[in-house]
């Protein structure tokens, strides 16, 4: 089904990437599907699954991809991302993309930091979380992605889900996936683990992640 | 008899990326070179075949054509001064991937805002604005109809070769409107190529975990890019009425400029001057031979150009010979054939 784990151990990544596999599979859609990956722990999913991949940059997945579909209109677009990519520096492709109701599926991985360089304060970093930017805690409030998307889209589907509940997430990006079909924006938010910047161990980790869903709203917008 | 017709560059432009099998135009507002989408977006009126997204930004545009290029679609982009500094970094995904990435820019005076309608200071940022020497194939036009062919060729290079390429102009030659003429002999294009199809499983990547395998990648675009050039590489020598044996005087410029400089060669030839003008086509890559050949018999070289040295600086990197260089330097203005004609009489 897949290579090994690029992934550091504990991290959420591969579950969201299995549980997107498993339903592309079961609907025999591996082949037209294309993921695009942006810069940031998303990389590493480049040789990841059996479906075509390729990376971008930083921010930038969601405009590709919106090209991609543009041009290949039968194909599943995919833009995989952290929530760095998708609400700080690509915010604005991201809305926009939104706004145009481009039909391609963003999935935001959401570890409320910047994991790939170390765990630096990110826009969904929590108020008073400590991160290697701000290590007397964060000062400000997070932004919530999906409701600024669902402001700009009411036809998107739009929806939080987490790695620690896969039935959910599965359920989500089914719908987000059917959501593009009919030919509208469909973005996934989920939740998910990063042990290595949190600096956290065993159950530590998952109690880290409902801390998350506590800020984080889950459900469909 | 082909037909002639009065044409402005942008018509000119929208018309060659058409000819070109072009399907896509990604782009952002920006002056000199609105009227490409502007233009574009009327002919998708007409041509149902014919898609354009005015996007958000540079940034996005760009992307969206290498995502559309990836898909398997010509896609290009138009843009201008400090939409050229964002297009950098889609063009810098084009370098490390070897995207058939195609960029039409209006050069226009900076830095920053700047002016907006003419100068040839983007230059070094079309060949080497990506970061860690990414090579790009650049063309740069003196009149309309070489416009035409040199963006059918920008084109034909990109998917050819597969480095990006770009035709680089300026907001001067867009706004000419001249008698125009397709070329006689007909142009074919390049076949597509898709580079993410269903047929096969692909995972591309344009970063890498070993310094190693970044550098063996490189090394061989190099290699690539220095036995393309052989085929490609395109300059003009504008003798007059003087043989080659005789030159003792060289201009070099390049794009619109290079156009008055034709006209200062033959204001010169009357004043029995034995100069002639050398027109890099191809900026990048750059005619290094043919100029060191021309060179070697040339007592003066006089460069000319509307930037403080861009293109003196290319014909210094790639001179072989100590001749003396002077020129004309006038960064985003325009440069007028008596300003040539005193500068090589002047010379002592």
């Amino acid at each position: 089904m897949s290579k090994d784990a690029k992934f550091c151990m504990g991290c959420g990544h591969p579950i969201v990437l299995q549980t997107l596999y498993k339903i592309l599979k079961n609907n025999n859609e591996e082949q037209k599907s294309v993921l695009g990956l942006d810069i940031g722990c998303s990389l590493l999913a480049w040789d990841f699954l059996q479906v075509n991949t390729f990376q971008t940059h930083h921010g930038r997945v969601t405009p590709t991809m919106v090209g991609f579909k543009r041009a290949k209109p039968d194909s599943l677009s995919f833009a995989y991302t952290g929530d760095g990519g998708a609400y700080s520096i690509g915010l604005q492709s991201l809305l926009w993309a939104a706004k145009r109701n481009d039909p391609v599926t963003v999935i935001v991985v959401n570890n409320s930091v910047y994991a790939m360089t170390g765990g630096q304060t990110a826009p969904t970093t929590m108020k008073d979380q400590i991160t290697l930017t701000a290590p007397v805690g964060n000062s400000e409030e997070p932004i919530d992605g999906l409701a600024l998307v669902r402001a700009v889209n009411k036809k998107a589907f739009v929806a939080r889900s987490s790695v620690n509940n896969p039935k959910q997430l599965q359920e989500y990006l089914q719908k987000a996936i059917e959501s593009q079909k009919q030919g509208n924006f469909s973005i996934v938010e989920v939740l998910s683990y990063c042990p290595t910047s949190w600096k956290t161990f065993g159950v530590e980790t998952n109690n880290f992640l409902e801390e998350l869903k506590k800020v984080f709203v889950i459900g469909e917008y | 008899m082909l037909e002639k017709r009065f044409l402005n560059g942008h018509e000119v432009l929208v018309e060659a990326c058409i000819d070109a099998g072009a399907m896509q135009m990604f782009g952002y507002p920006i002056t000199p070179t609105t009227e490409i989408l502007s233009g574009w977006i009327n002919k998708s009126l007409q041509n149902k075949n014919l898609h354009c997204l005015q996007t958000e930004d540079e940034v996005a545009a760009g992307f969206a054509v290498c995502g559309a290029i990836m898909a398997g679609q010509k896609a290009f982009t138009a843009t201008a001064g400090p939409g050229t500094v964002l297009m950098q970094d889609a063009l810098s995904m084009a370098d490390g991937m070897r995207l058939p990435f195609v960029a039409l820019i209006g050069q226009r005076g900076g830095p920053s805002s700047g002016t907006v309608i003419y100068s040839q200071q983007e230059v070094n940022l079309a060949i080497h604005g990506g970061n860690g020497e990414g090579l790009r194939i650049v063309l740069s036009p003196s009149n309309l109809e070489e416009m035409y062919t040199l963006t059918r060729k920008v084109f034909n290079y990109a998917y050819k070769y597969r480095f990006p390429s770009i035709l680089l102009t300026d907001g001067y030659l867009l706004k000419t409107r001249q008698s125009f003429s397709l070329p006689e002999t007909k142009i074919e294009n390049q076949k597509l190529l898709a580079l993410v199809d269903e047929a096969s499983q692909k995972n591309i990547r344009n970063i890498y975990t070993l310094e190693k395998e970044l550098m063996s990648e490189l090394e061989k675009n190099k290699q690539d890019f220095e036995e393309m050039s052989k085929e490609i590489v395109e300059f003009e020598i504008y003798l007059g009425d003087n043989s080659l044996d005789e030159i003792e005087d060289l201009i070099i410029a390049h794009g619109i400029v290079g156009a008055v400089a034709k006209e200062a060669v033959d204001e010169l030839n009357k004043q029995n001057k034995k100069v002639a003008l050398f027109r890099p086509i191809t900026l990048s890559p750059f005619p290094k031979d043919e100029l060191n050949k021309l060179a070697k018999k040339i007592k003066n070289i006089f460069v000319c150009e509307s930037s403080l040295g861009q293109l003196h600086d290319l014909v210094k990197q790639n001179l072989e010979v100590t001749t003396k260089i002077s020129g004309i330097f006038k960064p985003a203005v325009g440069v007028e054939v008596e300003e040539i004609v005193d500068l090589v009489l002047s010379n002592k």
